[in-house]
């Protein structure tokens, strides 16, 4: 959908995927823990702690902004942001306010118009996550709500579009793409649970802009603002005000909600945080590195491989794909590359979507195997695909995955040969059973012979040849059909 | 560490401690064997810390504030914990949920605030040292009103890791004693870095007083004997000054204009952080439970409006005034304005001289319940404040009597030069005993 009349802006919450939180020493791996079993003194906020500075976060972020292209501010500092809430240990959030560590910068993503689009950004800061609270209940009529302050002082860097994007589409982009750079920075695991929460605030042009707060998946982004430009429109159709405010998006109905008028304006009352110093960098700048990021990657794709643009896109999207991929043709399957790239883009990773199944359930010597049987032509394309969904199925139901000949042969699906006779036979049978097809073939339609060749597949579960069962069909016909 | 444990015992007349420890264990060590006492807003493993407020009473942390395990690791028994104005909040120690210290010079009169049990616990004897906190002169006011040594150490000097915050840019941990030397002594024990507070420096404190102040430059700031100073108190610590000079010290009469904004800007940073740093007493985590069958925000209410003191209500609606967003530029932004201001007047004057000289406080100790208005108990801060403003390191050494009550000689120095002002102490001490 290219609307001219859209205008998105984003504010995206990563974790920062370090191994110890941003002002303590507890481990930020707390998921399979049970709550409040990775806390300390400092990140509970007890009275008297102060916050030390976890500098392995600080380059993360700052890795994140060179590879977004932003100016590292050489002095930031952080503040404290202070509001009451239950899952806020210290009634103040350490944050970056009007010092953030970076500022400009950039994200390139392909446009709905298929154009190459850069959007802009307004800044990068470095902050801490509160707690969390878990509603026994629900949050409005549960009896009580519990906080869990294992997630408190995981380094979070918040990134801050400008209203650059102009369709929720084109978020949805962003978010892949800024997913992706992240993860190849090696600062982000978006498999984590959190790890990524959205605000999204949307507009339609000349009217006010709502705030759609704490979206925590990439699809939801997309469904949330679609709803909203669908609502926006038929309040403006109606000749009604889209008013300003605040909106949760419900995951599982799809939809936006009012959030409870608040009856004041926060006011955070910020003021820079005394117990840490100003955050000077200017001398890390020089010694932070960045690996090849999405966009190296996707043109040494095309260069390297002659994947086509859209194929290397595809594959480069996400990091375990790339790396499946360069995997899958190491070796002496260089080959093997434009059948990698077909089969990677499109087949694998619809299969696995469907069963939704990581790429790292893959085994990429495997996965080439099957590749070069059916270079080999050993079987034929559709039995390919059968020989995956065996492969993949077996993987997730957690049995012993068999080699792809293994189950070629246990299925029997070796490609038929023109010349064993079985072909010919199932040819034949197939006329005598479709007197029609033959009518219409006889009458001009040469559709006819794509119906008949279906059926032969059909009778030979896919291992037929296709080219050599067209032959063969078009020459029994020619036989007059007999 | 700890082989052996003291018997702490006092008769405490005077409300000095809040908890006395009496089998504290000590170790090896500089402190061996020393009963120190710790005032109540420094966190103690296992020993309760309330900042003498109720909205505390009952927490026990679950660790050592650092200056605490530098105590126990120079062998020191920590005997107990001392009174004082609730979170370190005045100047009297009138202050406390749990009752006002008596000054044990005069037990009608308050002992100085807000390390007022510390002092009083050194100056009735029952403790041989203590350490204090000092935001806007409270380890310099009741050392000058119960007649002990005080030492403010210069900002950073000495973590601020596990003392209970009220202003974090203004306060530091300092060692209280009935002499120069213990005080000396102490902070040789307390300084130094912490990883744990990034705004601590690597500069350990390792000095034995001197005496030697001939040529000596000392700066008497005009403002320091001006309006509001006690005449008394002015000529006592006059004649103070007269001794150091008989020393060999030069002194050099100077001004320190920005002290006209100094007490003003000290009560707008002070109560700003006060205001973010007692957010967190909600009853949730320690402390008074909240009532949970109500909404949280009101459980809140209730826990904080029976928990918090009238001083400490004051303090954080006004911090709170002076934070919000339309108020910030005219007060916390200004107040910032001012206190840079205050510390290039001290950095100026003191690269002509090395120490600058006045009382520590304008009168001697008041009477209990004698200053009843918040305002002119603020007022008598005015001769402490400038230092924290600045983050340079003073002391208060006793200097002679008004009325029978002490009053103490404040020498003020350059930062990180901790161990002059000491000596400058030391020397006024010395000569006075001789």
């Amino acid at each position: 959908m290219i609307d001219a009349d859209v205008i998105v802006g984003l504010e995206v919450h990563c974790q920062l995927d370090t191994k110890s939180k941003l002002f303590c020493g507890c481990s930020t791996d707390y998921r399979d823990d049970g709550p409040n079993t990775h806390v300390c003194p400092i990140c509970l906020g007890l009275p008297g702690t102060m916050p030390a500075l976890n500098k392995r976060a600080i380059e993360y972020a700052m890795k994140v902004a060179k590879a977004l292209n932003c100016t590292i501010v050489p002095e930031s500092e952080f503040s404290r942001k202070n509001y009451f809430y239950p899952d806020l240990d210290k009634a103040y959030q350490i944050t970056q306010y009007d010092k953030p560590l970076a500022q400009g910068g950039y994200v390139e993503i392909e446009g709905d118009d298929g154009k190459e689009r850069k959007i802009q950004l307004t800044r990068i800061h470095v902050e801490e996550d509160p707690g969390r609270l878990v509603h026994m209940g629900n949050a409005e009529r549960g009896r009580y709500s519990l906080v869990d302050y294992n997630r408190a002082g995981i380094p979070l860097i918040e990134i801050v579009s400008e209203p650059d994007m102009r369709s929720p589409k084109e978020a949805r982009k962003f978010l892949n793409k800024l997913r992706a750079t992240l993860e190849y920075l090696g600062v982000f695991d978006s498999e984590k649970e959190g790890s990524l929460r959205v605000d999204a605030n949307i507009s339609l042009r000349g009217n006010e802009r709502v705030e759609v707060k704490n979206i925590t998946s990439y699809k939801g982004v997309e469904k949330a603002l679609t709803f909203e430009v669908t609502r926006q429109k038929n309040l403006i159709r109606r000749g009604l005000p889209v008013e300003r405010e605040t909106r949760h998006y419900l995951e599982a109905r799809g939809i936006t909600q009012s959030a409870r008028s608040k009856e004041t304006e926060n006011d955070y009352r910020y003021f820079p945080e005394p117990d840490l110093r100003p955050l000077r960098v200017q001398s890390w700048v020089k010694d932070i590195a960045l690996p090849e990021l999405p966009d190296a990657r996707r043109e040494r794709f095309v260069t390297q491989y002659s994947c086509s643009l859209n194929h290397a896109r595809t594959l480069t999207g996400e990091l375990k794909m790339a790396n499946f991929f360069e995997g899958v043709v190491s070796g002496d399957r260089a080959g093997l590359c434009s059948l990698a790239a077909t089969w990677i883009a499109d087949t694998l990773a619809g299969e696995l979507n469907y069963r939704n199944m990581g790429i790292d359930c893959v085994d990429p010597h495997r996965f080439g195997s099957l590749l070069a049987i059916l270079r080999a032509g050993t079987i034929t394309d559709k039995s390919g695909v059968e020989v995956l969904r065996v492969m993949l199925d077996e993987q997730l139901k957690g049995e012993t995955v068999e080699t792809p000949e293994a189950i070629v042969a246990r299925l029997n699906l070796a490609k038929t040969a023109g010349d064993d006779g079985a072909l010919a036979a199932a040819v034949k049978e197939v006329i005598s059973e479709n007197p029609k097809a033959i009518e219409d073939y006889k009458a001009g339609k040469n559709g006819a012979i794509n119906f008949l060749v279906g059926q032969v597949m059909k009778k030979t579960r896919g291992r037929a040849d296709p080219g050599e069962l067209n032959r063969l069909v078009v020459a029994a016909l020619k036989d007059g059909g007999q | 560490m700890a082989e052996h444990t003291i018997r702490f015992e006092p008769d405490d007349r005077y409300n000095a401690f809040l908890t006395v420890c009496p089998h504290p264990d000590h170790g090896k060590g500089d402190l061996s064997g020393i009963a120190v006492a710790v005032k109540d807003n420094i966190s103690t493993l296992g020993i309760e810390t309330t900042c003498a407020s109720k909205i505390l009473k009952g927490y026990v942390p679950p660790y050592d504030a650092h200056a605490v395990t530098l105590l126990k690791n120079a062998g020191a028994a920590v005997a107990g914990k001392t009174n004082m104005d609730e979170f370190g909040m005045g100047t009297s120690t009138e202050n406390s949920a749990f009752g006002p210290t008596l000054n044990p010079r005069d037990t009608g009169r308050v002992p100085g605030g807000s390390s007022g049990g510390s002092a009083a616990a050194v100056a009735a004897g029952m403790v041989r040292m203590a350490l204090g906190t000092d935001t806007g002169g409270s380890i310099r006011c009741p050392a000058a009103f119960c007649g002990i040594v005080g030492l403010k150490p210069t900002y950073g000097r000495v973590s601020r890791y596990g003392l209970i915050a009220y202003a974090n840019s203004l306060e530091t941990i300092g060692p209280m004693a009935a002499n120069v030397s213990d005080v000396s002594l102490l902070m040789s024990v307390i300084a130094g870095h912490d990883r744990r507070d990034t705004t601590s420096y690597d500069r350990p404190y390792q000095h034995t007083p001197s005496a030697e102040i001939k040529r000596l430059r000392i700066g008497i700031p005009e403002e320091y004997f001006g309006a509001g100073v006690d005449p008394e108190v002015a000529s006592v610590v006059k004649r103070a000054i007269g001794r150091l000079e008989e020393l060999g010290a030069v002194t050099v009469p100077c001004s320190i204009p920005s002290m006209e904004y100094a007490l003003a800007a000290y009560y707008v940073i002070c109560t700003s952080e006060a205001s973010s740093n007692l957010a967190r007493f909600d009853g949730v985590r320690y402390g008074p439970a909240a009532d949970t069958k109500k909404s949280w925000h009101a459980a809140y209410q209730d826990v904080r409006k029976q928990g918090f003191g009238p001083e400490v209500r004051r303090r954080i609606m006004l911090g709170t005034f002076a934070l919000s967003s339309g108020y910030y530029g005219k007060y916390y932004a200004k107040a910032q304005v001012a206190r840079e201001n205050v510390r290039k007047d001290f950095a100026r004057l003191l690269t002509d001289v090395d120490v600058l000289c006045g009382p520590t406080m304008p009168t001697i100790a008041f009477k209990l319940g004698e200053k009843s208005d918040p305002l002119s108990m603020y007022l008598s801060d005015i001769l402490t404040v400038p230092v924290n403003l600045a983050g340079i390191p003073a002391i208060s050494v006793p200097c002679g009597k008004v009325q029978g009550m002490p009053v103490g000689l404040q020498v003020m120095g350059r930062p990180f030069e901790d161990e002059r002002v000491v000596d400058v102490a030391y020397a006024y001490e010395q000569a006075v005993k001789a």
